[in-house]
């Protein structure tokens, strides 16, 4: 069984603070790390693989940095990493990212599975994931908590996706790709040995000449979405803290409370 | 003719360094006393041309082929149901799309899929629909992204819509990403301000990013239909008027759009669910303050006497106190709630982010020094065993009147 994991580096969200006085965000020193959904892709991966055998490739687009993700996947237990990275990618938006992941998973030939993590923390969009599917007009399973089969024999596999007020079954035929959450399974460490392969493996690096891909298909050129303005939002109002006598701060609370309650 | 990109006009770089703390990514150094942009890290955001007082920064975005695009009219809402039971997040969405459409003058049309749903039709009509486009058949009984997705971009392509909304939740967001691909156009997820620029004729979408740290705003210039997913609670949904009237348009499936590469098997309602967390207009959420898993049953009383949905921190849930599904935060569901309460919770960055855009915050936590006091509206600093039992009381005693 062939399965792509599809990471992202992302910020390390608990260092980012926001500078009182200019309201801006500090990034300063901002160490960066694989997206927290994507962790559990990685794992799930690595499990299908010790259950099924085959190969496991992580992919990522992103500069030059986006290096040290791949590697701390293959200290995780990923077989192969493939960096994609190009000048020409800066300002893809979700369309464009999709694109060039996609024809990533074109190139490598006879993959069965796809794995995301649900969204990026960063971003938290949703639709890279679906978009890669639909470019590569494969099926698709968001939101899977649970692999309960895969038969490769059929090329079919069943997931448990989580909803918002339940959770649905759902059978669809490979070669598909889904996205995971937090409760598919819960992550190992980096094993020792991992960690000297990771250090050591070459990470082939591919731009749009080896995806096939043209200037105007990916970048701010290949992205129908533009991002006109950013700022910080408003702080919120400081609040009223009451912290006396438990009756009294509850009597005081509920009063508040009553009125946002009309 | 200029390179595509990003360049620092030398010349007019006074080396003010606002720019560098505007920069999302860290990409900017000083050197020389001019900003220095580090292709690698750029994201090509804008960010820096904004706080530039000095017009020094350009952005050299890239020149398209302007189409025609005046063939696109009409704002579309995709209407979300499950056992025929209609998603209130299409009922606010249908209202928001009635001032979108007063703006353009156009038109409201509600995207309606499902297996014998037409006697809810007129329903869509009195919140606010001037259309329906229906598409009734067995076969549509269960959602799947890529038989919903055919047939919408179908639909898309037949109607040629202007604007097409959605609401940010599990349906949404799994199927338009697979719309906009398809017919490529731009797509803005989970989306908290939606307004039209009239001299433009364009839909500015505002969204938040970095768990709400940062506001973007982001416009689909040239493609349509210009894509949205927003987010449960934040548009206002209209008072049902049944005198309103409006067009029901009932569309054939062509069966030629049926995907069966993935087949609805069963779906199992959570019973644990009394209010669906993303659906809530109240929150209540334990974490490690509670000390033990059977004194969530503090944190439940209080949602019921509340009518709220239950929440948890990471630490809860990974305690093993209550399912992930209740979790919010990072790693979990990100909510956006009239009233979150937070008890017992301490208020990391990361479950922060996940509930920061809550309208009021309640805290209550023995710890005067805890995080979430800093962004709540109101707090009690004390112990939680005391202070929920007397506000379940409370709230009880004023029930009546």
């Amino acid at each position: 069984m062939n399965i792509v994991v599809c990471i992202k580096q992302v910020p390390e969200t608990t260092e980012v603070k926001i500078n009182p006085e200019t309201n801006t965000l500090i990034r300063e020193g901002v160490s960066s790390i694989i997206n927290p959904f994507d962790m559990y892709a990685i794992e799930e991966a690595v499990r299908l693989k010790e259950k099924y055998t085959g190969t496991t490739t992580v992919i990522t687009m992103g500069p030059p940095q986006a290096d040290s993700a791949l590697r701390e996947a293959l200290s995780l237990g990923i077989d192969e990493a493939i960096h994609l990275s190009d000048r020409a990618f800066a300002g893809s938006d979700t369309w464009a990212t999709s694109l060039v992941l996609a024809k990533a998973i074109e190139r490598l030939k006879n993959v069965d599975l796809v794995i995301c993590g649900k969204q990026a923390s960063d971003g938290d969009t949703a639709q890279v994931g679906p978009g890669i599917a639909t470019h590569l007009n494969w099926p698709q399973a968001t939101y899977v908590r649970k692999i309960d089969k895969i038969d490769l024999d059929n090329k079919k596999a069943i997931f448990e996706r989580l909803l918002e007020d339940g959770y649905e079954v759902l059978e669809v035929d490979l070669p598909c790709l889904i996205t995971v959450v937090k409760e598919i399974n819960v992550p190992r460490m980096p094993s020792l040995r991992g960690k000297m392969k990771a250090k050591k493996q070459s990470i082939p690096v591919w731009g749009k000449g080896e995806l096939g891909l043209k200037d105007e298909e990916v970048g701010l050129e290949g992205s129908p979405t533009q991002v006109v303005k950013i700022f910080t939002p408003p702080p919120r109002e400081s609040g009223m803290i009451f912290d006396g006598e438990a009756h009294e701060a509850v009597d005081k609370l509920f009063g508040e409370l009553r009125k946002h309650l009309l | 003719m200029r390179k595509k990109g990003i360049e620092v006009v030398k010349e007019k770089c006074v080396g003010c360094t606002l720019c560098i703390k505007a920069c999302p990514f860290s990409a900017i150094v000083l050197k020389d006393k001019v900003a220095v942009i580090d292709l690698d890290k750029c994201t090509l955001c804008g960010a820096c041309k904004e706080v530039c007082k000095f017009g020094a920064i350009i952005i050299c975005k890239p020149q398209v082929v302007k189409q025609d695009l005046s063939q696109y009219t009409d704002v579309w809402v995709f209407v979300e149901q499950e056992e025929n039971r209609i998603a209130s997040v299409s009922f606010e969405l249908l209202g928001k799309a009635r001032t979108l459409a007063e703006d353009l003058n156009a038109k409201v049309v509600a995207v309606f899929l499902g297996c014998n749903i037409k006697n809810k039709a007129k329903q869509l009509i009195d919140k606010g629909a001037d259309r329906v486009i229906i598409v009734d058949n067995k076969k549509l009984a269960h959602f799947t992204a890529e038989t919903y997705g055919n047939v919408i971009s179908h639909l898309i392509h037949k109607y040629k819509p202007e604007i097409f909304l959605a609401g940010a939740t599990t349906m949404g967001r799994s199927l338009v990403s697979r719309i906009a691909v398809r017919i490529k156009t731009g797509l803005t997820a989970d989306c908290t301000g939606l307004d039209i620029d009239k001299e433009n004729r364009l839909l500015v979408q505002t969204r938040p990013a970095f768990g709400g740290n940062i506001m973007a705003q982001i416009i689909t210039p040239s493609y349509r239909p210009q894509m949205a997913t927003v987010r449960h609670k934040v548009m206002k949904e209209l008072p049902a008027d049944s005198a309103r009237k409006g067009e029901i348009i009932e569309e054939p499936l062509n069966e030629e759009l049926m995907d069966t590469r993935s087949r609805f098997i069963d779906f199992i309602k959570e019973e644990a669910y009394k209010v669906n967390l993303s659906d809530a207009d109240i929150i209540v959420s334990g974490g490690r303050g509670l000390g033990a898993p059977e004194n969530f049953k503090l944190v439940r009383e209080l949602a019921e006497v509340l009518g709220a949905a239950v929440g948890a921190s990471r630490a809860a849930v990974d305690s093993g106190w209550i399912p992930y599904s209740h979790q919010v935060g990072q790693t979990g569901r990100t909510v956006a709630p009239k009233i979150y309460i937070a008890c017992g919770i301490s208020g990391q960055i990361q479950h922060l982010v996940g509930m920061q855009s809550s309208k009021i915050i309640i805290a209550i936590n023995k710890d005067p020094d805890a995080p979430i006091f800093k962004i709540a509206n109101y707090g009690i600093v004390g112990d939680l065993f005391k202070v929920i039992p007397m506000l379940i009381k409370k709230i009880k005693e004023n029930k009546g009147s």
